[in-house]
């Protein structure tokens, strides 16, 4: 009870948390006045609730590579190759028994669970058996991913696939809730399970601020840097199937901008890039806030969607600046935090 | 013989962020003499140096250089007054050639934009000349020994028409002998008539070095005088404020059989026919020079290395330690010389990491936690050694250094453990949080756990430990008690 | 003398790079009988010729310790605003105001790059992925790029001008060598002079080496690396504007996603990721591998889409190799404590 008393507290306590909640108000209270009729709509924020998980299962993955003091860039690569190997197997049952059944689906998930495991197991064995910098290892495992995924398709894409499969997890639970949704939840409570009540996450978290440390407490760190990259790679092939079931195709470049899409999300989200902090709370709230944002911009048709990177990049770049100016003023603009002083605004550290 | 100052400061005060780091130090260096700069971590030394060498501007107060009088100072005027700092990491580039880490500096402070490489060899070969260092000049500085490191940084400082040099704890890292060399030099440096500052906290070293001594605590000169006049006991007066007795180790629940035996221990390259055995209650003292297979000895019995040859027994049952998890089942633990950079997750709460390497101990077959066993385990061990901090959820970076050394020790202690190894548990400790490790450990074998120290801090050693094994190239060149052993004695089996 | 300098060759990663160059060749030749031919090595040059740019200005990077991921976006993005402009105003004159034009666009680009990194202390990384997505919105946002199919004349003669013509005898076939080959040429030399000639070169490596360090040593380390990311954006955006008339079409998005390989390339070549340690004999290697293994699988009889594999098992294997004699000469050089502090 206290403990979650402390999360809570330290959860609004929390700068970053903090900064996307009031971007999230302020980006809330701008639709309601411009476009009101438009976005408040069920249908709107069940669309989101749609479209979100595919990309938010990957950041999640790489979200915990970064607490790790890692990175996972093959995110994408292993989501493509597991949907078009999933996608493969689709047309295999399909042609086999004509009718897709609820086992064949959960095979086919199965499958794609399986894929994600071992492709993660192999970053984690380059990150921490043969200790290859993370972030070689999983730009090397992205080409190598996309490159098997291209061979599988010679390059187009897998189409033709049976409806059944997107009509089950592209569906709606109670006709409200989107399925992906719900596998989205689903993982976010397992991970905040693992990452709040059990010796793996303390491990990853010790990992990623002294991995020395870590060592000499006994914990094995190969094992727990080799779980992370799996759990990233199990994360990002659900990503894939529900990819598979949103497009009813899968293809071996799809979703290519989610890599850069999911770095930024992890790191509006708090986590820090030189390991050791992040939290599920802010990341959730970070894929919410991006999602948000560029559902609304669809609501303005003269602006184009291609404006969406410069947005994202720009509110990635932004956020890092405003956290020097603030949390780490020595290091950085140390006059800015000045001026700021001056002008009686309070940069006191935030966690 | 009257030397003039080459350096005086005068009542120079300092403050960050509302705290008084020097509260008006004055002292004053004469040319070509050796002066020692003591004191206590944050008593205000590393700020006075950088004060010296312009890195920070102070407050108030001036600094005085010959005639020359400054109230404020850029590094660039400090180096043209002949100061010149030796940093701890001697601020080398571990990638570049001797040559070019020599010559950069100068190069730079002559504004060239363009490389000559016949110049820059030429600038090296004058600078190595000074204080004839053999050494190539085309070798990649990284790798070197730490002590042709220093080398490298002292005979870069020499190139300014250094008149005095800051060396900041230089000996840290250092081998007996290359201690002595260091000493040699700075000895020459002296008949050239170059001063320098050196920065310790290490006795020994005070004693055999310098002439002089100036003592800083809590941002206050506390004494300058002459080093003849000073004692082991008024030393440690001046640093702490505090009196300590330490009164020699005597091992009260000694127990009948040992709790850990090594056999023949071998590790190529490293040490060889390694044997002893450690009882309950014992503290064991194993010293030797850097490179003398110490480390690497601590590091196998915690698994961290394998060893070659050889057996090693936990009360009466052979055991094999290939990881450190392996020795923590068999009940090992160790504490690592650097504590802050191996010992703890500063970011991390106080609770977590006392509880670092028992986690397993806290949760179920799946590793979920119980939470409530959890929370009773933190408090237990916050309350057991008196950490002070008022929530163990704050940060482990919030503790001073003296707490944080607490943490460690309770990190191990949960572990309920038999054998418990510390290298250098000291090492960049102040006196006062030494005394009190010491008081701990000496708490803990009395209470039934076989501890090993492995250090080169002799009178700790001589102090604190019941028995104590001297290593020597690899083998254990003597072993005595606590009765038998003085300083000579061990020196004499070290070298 | 010579007999150093042998001892020393195969302590290098260069030796081994071009060792694995020539056994490639040498299998390609064997398979195919076309590797050696006079167009097939004309071909390859002139392939090298973006990605060489690139990589010159990625390793540039590399070494001062950081990580580049921007330059194709930046690229793109002053290739375009260039050719937009200039066909804008109809522009009929030579190919030097575009090249002026570009240079400028990339100047300034990297110069915030540069800003974000330098001033504010940003980890490269990080930042590049962020700028790299902003020249993106800008150029499709902002700019709405569309494929242009007609670039300025200058441009496109200029892409299309030979130095030479090379001839397989027994094919028949011919491949020009473009001139645009001798802006990498220059482009190396002005590389090669700034990073072992000048002080500006040697701070790059000492920052990579030890940043504190450089700047105690008097290194203006703000303004090196400043300077850096507007050389580095110069260059890539040089790169670009050569792609696009070498094509003679201004493709917005094809360079997008080469930043992978290019950082391959470098590090194959044995520039540490760490920063502080690598040549230019060993980047420029390491990218002749990578184009290779790009423009000469179809030699091998091997299917186009596996070249994406081949490049994975490529900067896989290669990585693994260094971080492994990384792993072993710490674990030779003696105690687990001693490799952790270093």
């Amino acid at each position: 009870m206290s403990t979650s008393r402390r999360n809570v507290a330290s959860f609004v306590k929390d700068t970053h948390i903090r900064r996307l909640l009031t971007l999230m108000i302020l980006w809330m209270i701008f639709m309601a006045i411009f476009r009101f009729d438009k976005f408040y709509t069920f249908l709107n924020f069940q669309t989101m609730a749609a479209q979100f998980p595919e990309f938010g299962l990957m950041a999640l993955g790489v979200m915990l590579c970064m607490i790790s003091g890692g990175i996972d860039l093959s995110v994408v690569g292993v989501a493509n190759f597991t949907s078009i190997a999933c996608g493969e197997l689709l047309k295999i049952l399909a042609e086999r028994s004509g009718e897709l059944t609820g086992g064949g689906i959960l095979l086919i998930m199965l499958l794609g669970v399986l894929i994600g495991a071992f492709a993660g197991i192999f970053n984690g064995l380059l990150v921490s058996k043969i200790k290859i910098p993370p972030i070689l290892a999983t730009l090397g495992s992205y080409e190598l991913f996309r490159g098997i995924a291209i061979i599988i398709t010679e390059g187009k894409a897998v189409a033709n696939l049976p409806i059944k499969y997107a009509e089950t997890i592209a569906g709606k639970l109670f006709g409200i809730i989107p399925i992906q949704l719900v596998f989205f939840v689903v993982v976010v409570i397992i991970l905040s399970f693992l990452l709040n009540r059990t010796t793996y996450g303390t491990k990853l978290y010790m990992l990623g601020t002294n991995k020395t440390a870590s060592e000499f407490s006994g914990h094995n760190t190969d094992t727990v840097l080799i779980q992370t990259y799996m759990l990233s790679g199990i994360c990002a092939a659900l990503g894939g199937l529900i990819m598979l079931a949103n497009y009813n195709s899968a293809r071996a470049d799809y979703g290519t901008v989610y890599t850069l899409q999911c770095v930024l999300i992890a790191v509006l989200g708090g986590t820090s890039p030189t390991g050791g902090k992040g939290r599920i709370s802010g990341t959730v709230l970070a894929i919410c806030v991006l999602q948000m944002i560029s559902a609304g911009l669809n609501r303005f048709p003269q602006i184009s969607s291609f404006y969406i990177p410069l947005f994202w990049g720009g509110a990635l770049l932004l956020v890092m600046v405003w956290n020097t100016i603030t949390v780490n003023g020595k290091s950085g603009g140390g006059f800015i935090r000045n001026f700021l002083a001056q002008l009686n605004i309070k940069t006191g550290s935030g966690k | 013989m009257l030397k003039d100052n080459i350096l005086k400061v005068v009542d120079i005060k300092k403050s960050f962020a509302g705290v008084q780091a020097l509260k008006g130090v004055s002292m004053e260096i004469k040319a070509g003499e050796v002066h020692c700069l003591a004191g206590e971590n944050g008593s205000g030394k590393s700020t006075l140096i950088k004060i010296i060498s312009g890195v920070y501007t102070p407050d108030s107060g001036e600094i005085h250089f010959g005639d020359k009088v400054y109230e404020r100072l850029t590094p660039i005027e400090s180096i043209r007054n002949g100061v010149q700092v030796i940093y701890q990491d001697f601020s080398i580039f571990p990638n570049l050639s001797v040559m070019e880490n020599l010559a950069f500096n100068q190069e730079l402070a002559n504004k060239r934009r363009l490389v000559n490489r016949k110049r820059m060899r030429q600038i090296a070969e004058e600078a190595v000349a000074k204080i004839n260092f053999d050494i190539d000049l085309d070798a990649k500085v990284g790798s070197l020994s730490v002590a042709n490191k220093q080398l490298v940084a002292i005979c870069r400082a020499l190139m300014f028409d250094a008149k005095l040099i800051i060396m900041d704890e230089p000996t840290t890292a250092l081998t007996r002998k290359e201690v002595d060399a260091l000493f040699r030099i700075i000895l020459d440096l002296k008949k050239q008539g170059i001063a320098t500052l050196f920065v310790s906290h290490k006795l020994d070293e005070v004693f055999e070095i310098s002439e002089r001594f100036t003592i800083l605590r809590s941002g206050e000169k506390v004494i300058t005088g002459d080093t003849s006049e000073l004692d082991n006991k008024k030393f440690t007066y001046y640093m702490t404020g505090r009196e300590f007795e330490e009164e020699p180790f005597v091992p009260k629940n000694v127990s009948e059989e040992p709790v850990l035996t090594v056999e023949n221990l071998g590790m190529n390259g490293f040490f060889k026919d390694i044997s002893f055995s450690l009882h309950k209650g014992e503290i064991l003292g194993i010293t030797g020079l850097l490179g003398s297979g110490r480390t690497e000895l601590a590091l196998a019995l915690f698994g961290l290395q394998q060893a070659d040859t050889g057996t090693i027994t936990i009360e009466g049952k052979p055991v094999k330690l290939n990881t450190p998890q392996d020795a923590i089942k068999n009940g090992i633990g160790y504490v690592p010389e650097d504590r802050l950079t191996e010992g703890l997750h500063l970011p991390l709460s106080i609770g977590e990491n006392t509880i670092a390497a028992e986690l397993d101990k806290l949760s179920n077959k799946l590793g979920v936690f119980d939470e409530e066993k959890k929370k009773q385990e933190i408090n237990r061990w916050v309350k057991e050694l008196a950490i002070a901090t008022p929530d163990p959820n704050n940060a482990c970076s919030t503790l001073s250094g003296g707490n944080q050394q607490r943490v460690v020790l309770a990190k191990w202690l949960a572990r309920d453990l038999k054998v418990l190894i510390l290298n250098g548990p000291t090492v960049g400790v102040d006196i006062g949080s030494k005394y009190d490790i010491h008081q701990i450990l000496r708490g803990l074998a009395e209470q039934g756990l076989g501890i090993i120290i492995i250090s080169d801090d002799i009178p700790e050693i001589i102090t604190n430990c019941s028995r104590i094994m001297i290593m020597k190239n690899g083998r254990i060149s003597a072993e005595l008690s606590a009765e038998e052993a003085d300083e000579q004695t061990l020196t004499r089996y070290m070298m | 003398m010579n007999n150093r300098f042998f001892k020393d060759l195969t302590k290098r990663n260069e030796f081994y790079i071009f060792l694995v160059i020539i056994v490639m060749g040498v299998l390609i030749e064997l398979r195919s009988g076309q590797f050696f031919t006079p167009n097939n090595i004309v071909d390859l040059l002139s392939a090298l010729i973006v990605p060489g740019m690139f990589a010159l200005g990625a390793f540039m990077v590399i070494v001062s310790g950081g990580v580049d991921v921007s330059f194709p976006a930046l690229a793109s993005l002053s290739m375009y605003a260039t050719t937009r402009i200039l066909l804008d105003v109809n522009y009929q004159g030579g190919v030097w105001l575009p090249i002026l034009m570009s240079l400028a666009f990339g100047a300034i680009l990297g110069a915030f790059n540069g800003v974000l990194i330098a001033t504010f202390k940003l980890p490269p990384m990080i930042v590049t992925l962020g700028t790299s997505s902003v020249f993106r919105g800008i150029m499709q946002g902002v700019l709405n790029s569309k494929q242009l199919a007609v670039i300025p004349k200058g441009m496109s003669s200029f892409g299309t001008a030979a130095l030479f013509v090379a001839e397989n005898p027994q094919s028949g076939l011919t491949s020009r060598m473009p001139v645009a080959f001798l802006a990498l040429v220059i482009v190396l030399i002005i590389v090669y002079f700034f990073l072992n000639h000048t002080m500006y070169g040697r701070g790059l490596y000492a920052i990579g080496g030890n940043e504190v360090s450089a700047h105690r040593a008097g290194f203006n380390v703000w303004l090196i690396k400043f300077l850096l990311y507007v050389g580095v954006g110069m260059i890539s955006a040089l790169a670009g504007m050569i792609r696009a008339s070498m094509m003679t079409q201004a493709h917005p998005t094809n360079m997008l996603g080469m930043e992978m390989m290019v950082i391959a390339g470098v590090v194959l070549g044995g520039t540490a990721i760490t920063g502080g340690a690598g040549t230019l004999t060993g980047c420029m290697l390491g990218t002749i591998l990578i184009v290779m293994v790009e423009n000469s699988l179809i030699l091998l009889g091997v299917p186009t889409f596996w070249q994406s594999f081949f490049l994975g098992v490529l900067i896989i294997a290669g990585m693994g190799i260094s971080a492994l004699q990384v792993t072993r000469a710490s674990k030779a050089k003696g105690s687990v404590v001693r490799e952790v502090k270093q």
